[in-house]
């Protein structure tokens, strides 16, 4: 995988151009976007009236941050492109979301017509907003005044997402057989994906030196910590690491964020530029 | 109630302006923390509000509405309890 270089060495003196701080927005911002995409899904497939409510309000305050993070992305590339142009009309290689994040509703294993998992929902915005809400408080110091006003505001509402997924984590996980059977799976099959959360290339050192960005290894050990409490309590165990590793944030995706994609922007593919 | 239905409760909320919980409708949850989250999700996300109670449905008692008449009617004709029979003094502005 030479295109993504992990864990180069780190440039000494780094020189930030636009174009990398451009790329490292996007990077924030993707994967608030495909989650939002996926969770947008369950509108009207919840469990539950009040969850189903409960999953859409998560879905908008992710689509939320990632318009704040593209519409500043647009501002500091100065070419003209806004948080539409970014969001519909980009293809999937240059997408910089996690690939845990557009993967199925049903999980990484299920076929493709398979019933979305409720417990997928849960484990996948656990793990996730758990991994947000240290981002967020660490990029509350960017050097970048404008990042650093989106990560204040976003933290709130990760922190929330936070609690309501580890909420439902513990009452899966520490309930009946069947539904801690289906919590476990869910996490066997989504745990490998987390692997990508941490890998820091040499774009993230650069822009953590020059005190914009975050190097997403130095968040590794306090969400590991974050996560093992709840799923303790949850009565579930992290599943032991493997040698897999995802790159959608290096824009190596899975087959799945195609299918995102088309129905996502199919409306500005096939009317470009309308409004309404 | 069926055994796999959740229990009911009540939300109240309090916006911005007020001082007061106003009752705001009700939702099914299985205990008053999940009630209270889903609260948050189901009734305040146009900004409602800045304070939630939930209270369990069979925790409140409610007034009989067929012994209406009975026990509010008598009420309608008493004019007198209203204070508005009193010369006021002009320091008091606002009663």
């Amino acid at each position: 995988m030479a295109e993504c270089s992990v864990n180069l060495p780190c440039p000494k003196e780094p020189m930030i151009q636009t174009i990398h701080h451009v790329e490292y927005l996007l990077r924030l911002a993707d994967s608030p976007l495909v989650l939002g995409q996926r969770l947008a899904e369950w509108c009207g497939q919840g469990p539950v009236l009040e969850e189903d409510l409960a999953l859409t309000n998560v879905a908008l305050d992710l689509i939320g941050q990632a318009r704040l993070l593209l519409s500043h992305a647009g501002r500091v590339e100065g070419a003209g492109r806004d948080e539409d142009a970014f969001a519909f009309r980009r293809d999937s290689g240059e997408f910089r979301n996690f690939t845990m994040l557009e993967l199925p509703n049903a999980g990484p294993d299920a076929g493709g017509a398979a019933d979305a998992d409720y417990a997928v929902a849960i484990v996948r915005n656990f793990l996730f907003s758990i991994y947000q809400v240290l981002q967020w408080q660490a990029l509350a110091n960017s050097a970048d005044a404008e990042l650093a006003a989106i990560a204040m505001k976003s933290v709130k509402e990760s922190r929330y997402h936070a609690h309501h997924a580890a909420e439902w984590l513990i009452r899966l996980g520490d309930g009946t057989e069947d539904s801690h059977a289906r919590t476990e799976r869910a996490l066997a099959g989504l745990w490998p994906y987390t692997a990508e959360f941490f890998a820091a290339d040499a774009l993230d050192c650069a822009l953590a030196k020059a005190r914009i960005g975050v190097d997403p290894s130095s968040l590794e050990a306090s969400w590991r910590a974050n996560v093992e409490e709840v799923l303790a309590e949850a009565t579930l165990a992290a599943p032991a690491a493997t040698r897999f590793r995802s790159t959608g944030r290096f824009g190596i995706h899975s087959e799945h964020l195609g299918f995102v994609l088309a129905e996502m922007q199919y409306l500005q593919r096939a009317y470009p530029g309308g409004q309404w | 109630m069926t055994a796999t239905e959740w229990p009911l409760f009540e939300v109240f909320i309090r916006s911005k302006q007020g001082l007061d919980h106003k009752h705001c409708g009700s939702l099914h949850a299985v205990d008053a923390g999940m009630a209270l989250r889903m609260a948050r999700d189901v009734y305040t996300r146009r900004q409602e509000g800045v304070s939630i109670w939930v209270v369990p449905s069979n925790a409140i008692t409610a007034s009989d509405p067929d012994s209406k008449d009975e026990m509010f009617d008598p009420a309608a004709d008493k004019i007198y309890r209203h204070p508005t029979f009193y010369k006021l003094p002009d320091e008091v502005d606002h009663m």
